[in-house]
């Protein structure tokens, strides 16, 4: 949980919107992410967390507003793609592991593909990472021989793999069993404390209380509140969060 | 080891079960090239087809502008109209205008012979039904990992090679068999353009020895096993492609 | 000059083929009737835990499925006599009506699948749930079962009428005079290789704008009955 003593943010929005149709999912969110923080975003379903996060690495388009990774703008009509998704990786809550290739083929082959990176230094790379994920012995077996948890590991890997600047982790544990979902944040928590910066969507409170630097709290489409997480789950001052933490906690 | 085959289907004909393609050497030559030219439009028009199908449907998911209506259009047309009717246009109106070349004894040969117009006519008709078989395993295989991929910074085109095609085969395998049994069928309309397959030969085979209902069984027997081996073949490929935890049974 | 000559000349046959199109048209029609009733039976036949009826009711599906349209057709138009005899009354079976009930048998196997297909698409919670509340299997089938199938069975029974209709002119290599067979006469009988194209063009017209409606109302049905 290291802090850069930089104070220039590695990502900032600023009054983004975006609407599907009629609906208006985001209106108006700003944020800032400084390099190394571990940031939570938390609210009730529906409330545009999960928007937020795709449309920093460019998943999702948006409306109005700005949004910069370091130096690159992403709503730039002419933004290069592959050099903003070498910077920003992403988890899913549903892995999304390649079914027909191997995992280690699953972790390595966008750093090769994408990014041109010699093969033998990314399959050096990849089983390095899989080893840190505690799945050594996995590089060969197909994702569908692998439990849930297992795979949201090896889907991690595959992000650290294109050696990003942060990380969005979009609720990755609410499709595990329960008794999965230790291991996977036990690995979401390595991965910060490496120094990574992470931006996670979650349910899981305990987590955001213990591991996050900043809690930021949405509902129908803005950011109600952000704090510390010391000062966020004691002392929430907006109503809307304490009925939302009354319900959760 | 052949006279005595022979030997038992002539006395097999003599209690009234007439095959002679098993005894008579002429009408096996025949029957032999028949099968063979049936084996030929199977194969070389299934391979066509199957071409055909996956650039229609890559163009229908990929393409821009005009180019994905000309394919809907071209599916339209062939899916909706009698392939017999298609054949005939094919070799009779469209050859009638095509060149005519000589052949090495200087009689006039037409450039696209009706074995080829036949082949041309049958890739072409099942070549619309794989379009839209592909078309709809492209459309089975969930977005969030074409997702993952544009996630990682593959581009849509590269991210529809590398991961959408490979998933998409997998969910197209039972319509593309259906296609291709319904090919081995339609092979039979070569006939009316007078390539000589086999319901053909069969047909020149019982005007001349007067046993059509032996040759007809004979006849049905090879399409059915015709059909069997596609479909066997089909499912060998299917199992050897076979992906652990991943298929229309699951839930993802 | 000479192209409205040949297009008038090409108009001025166009009834005479029109005329073979109804034909087709009446062949599909009887044999949709005929072998959706056969089909049906078949079907259920595949359906049924008895096995003297379940296995013949297989064979026979498969037999007619992987025979070749045009087999079944010879079979049928050389096999079958010219005039039947049913109590004392004698009744013609002209080609056309031969055929027609030769196309009958491929189009019962398909609707036999199609029946097949449909009672196998309903979740199996139904007949648990059946059971349990004490319905036999006949009951469950012929209740509950199959009520819900019709909606799932007109989709693909309207692709299989197409398909019918797409199969008649086979018909012609056995002698039938419908519309393939009378274009064939037109392009003989004017003697132009130039109106080859035109009229070739002009009777996959017909087929397809009988044809294709056919086919894209299939898929609004299927939209509007589709569950959930």
């Amino acid at each position: 949980m290291t802090l850069s003593s930089n104070s220039q943010p590695l990502i900032s929005l600023r009054g983004v919107r975006k609407s599907f149709g009629a609906f208006e999912v985001l209106r108006g969110i700003d944020m800032d992410i400084r390099k190394g923080e571990v940031v939570a975003i938390i609210g009730p379903s529906g409330s545009g967390k999960s928007t937020i996060l795709r449309t920093i690495n460019g998943l999702t388009p948006i409306n109005e507003g700005t949004i910069n990774v370091g130096e690159i703008k992403v709503s730039d009509p002419k933004l290069d793609q592959v050099k903003l998704r070498h910077r920003v990786g992403m988890v899913f809550q549903q892995y999304n592991l390649f079914p027909h290739k191997t995992v280690l083929e699953n972790v390595a082959m966008a750093p090769i593909q994408v990014l041109k990176q010699p093969r033998r230094q990314v399959e050096e790379r990849a089983r390095k990472l899989l080893a840190e994920m505690r799945l050594p012995d996995k590089a060969n077996s197909y994702p569908g021989e692998l439990s849930g948890g297992q795979q949201q590991r090896v889907a991690i890997a595959r992000a650290l793999c294109m050696e990003p600047e942060v990380i969005l982790f979009d609720e990755v544990t609410a499709a595990l069993d329960p008794e999965m979902v230790k291991e996977v944040l036990s690995a979401v928590r390595k991965v910060a404390e490496d120094g990574m910066t992470c931006i996670l969507v979650t349910h899981e409170m305990g987590f955001a209380r213990e591991a996050a630097d900043h809690v930021y709290f949405t509902d129908k489409g803005v950011i109600v509140e952000h704090a510390p997480p010391a000062d966020f789950f004691t002392s929430a001052s907006d109503p809307r969060t304490k009925e939302f933490l009354s319900k959760v906690l | 080891m052949i006279t005595e085959i022979q030997t038992y289907f002539r006395e097999l004909a003599a209690s009234g079960i007439n095959l002679t393609i098993f005894y008579d050497a002429f009408d096996f030559d025949r029957f032999v090239t028949g099968f063979g030219n049936t084996l030929l439009l199977i194969l070389i028009s299934a391979a066509c087809s199957i071409a055909i199908g996956a650039a229609g449907a890559a163009v229908l998911t990929l393409g821009k502008g005009p180019a994905p209506a000309c394919i809907r259009g071209y599916v339209a047309l062939f899916r909706n109209t009698p392939l017999i009717v298609q054949m005939y246009f094919f070799y009779f109106a469209v050859g009638s205008i095509m060149p005519v070349g000589r052949n090495e004894l200087g009689l006039p040969q037409p450039l696209i012979g009706s074995f080829s117009w036949a082949v041309i006519s049958l890739s072409l008709y099942a070549g619309a039904f794989n379009v839209e078989t592909f078309r709809a395993g492209i459309g089975a295989v969930h977005g969030s990992y074409e997702e993952a991929a544009l996630a990682l910074g593959y581009n849509r085109r590269q991210a529809f090679f590398s991961v959408t095609v490979p998933l998409a085969l997998r969910f197209s395998f039972a319509s593309l068999a259906n296609n291709l049994v319904d090919l081995t069928k339609a092979t039979t309309v070569a006939y009316a353009v007078g390539v000589a397959e086999l319901l053909y030969v069969s047909n020149q085979i019982w005007s001349d020895s007067l046993n059509t209902i032996e040759m007809m069984n004979v006849m049905l027997v090879i399409y059915l096993t015709l059909t069997a081996a596609v479909v066997f073949i089909i499912n060998r490929v299917e199992a050897a492609m076979r992906l652990p935890g991943f298929g229309l049974g699951d839930g993802q | 000059m000479t192209s409205i000559n040949l297009f008038s000349q090409i108009l001025e046959w166009m009834p005479f083929v029109l005329q073979g199109f109804a034909l087709n048209i009446l062949m599909s029609l009887l044999a949709i009737a005929v072998g959706t009733l056969m089909g049906t039976f078949l079907g259920l036949g595949q359906l049924s835990t008895l096995k003297p009826l379940g296995i013949p009711s297989k064979l026979a599906t498969q037999l007619f499925r992987n025979a070749p349209w045009l087999v079944l057709l010879f079979y049928c138009i050389f096999l079958m006599p010219y005039q039947v005899n049913i109590g004392g009354v004698v009744i013609q079976l002209p080609s056309w009506l031969r055929a027609t009930i030769g196309f009958s048998f491929p189009v019962a196997a398909n609707f036999s699948e199609i029946v097949r297909g449909s009672v196998n698409s309903i979740p199996r919670g139904q007949w648990e749930a059946a059971e349990a509340l004490g319905y036999s299997r006949r009951a469950t089938l012929f209740r509950i079962i199959l009520p819900q199938c019709i909606t799932r069975m007109i989709p693909p029974w309207m692709n299989l009428y197409a398909l019918l209709l797409t199969a008649t002119p086979l018909s012609m290599i056995v002698g039938v005079e419908e519309a393939l067979g009378r274009t064939q006469a037109a392009v003989q009988a004017q003697g132009d290789s130039r109106v080859l194209i035109p009229m070739y063009l002009a009777l996959l017209a017909m087929f397809f704008f009988y044809t294709w409606p056919i086919n894209r109302l299939s898929l609004v049905v299927e939209r509007r009955f589709r569950t959930k």
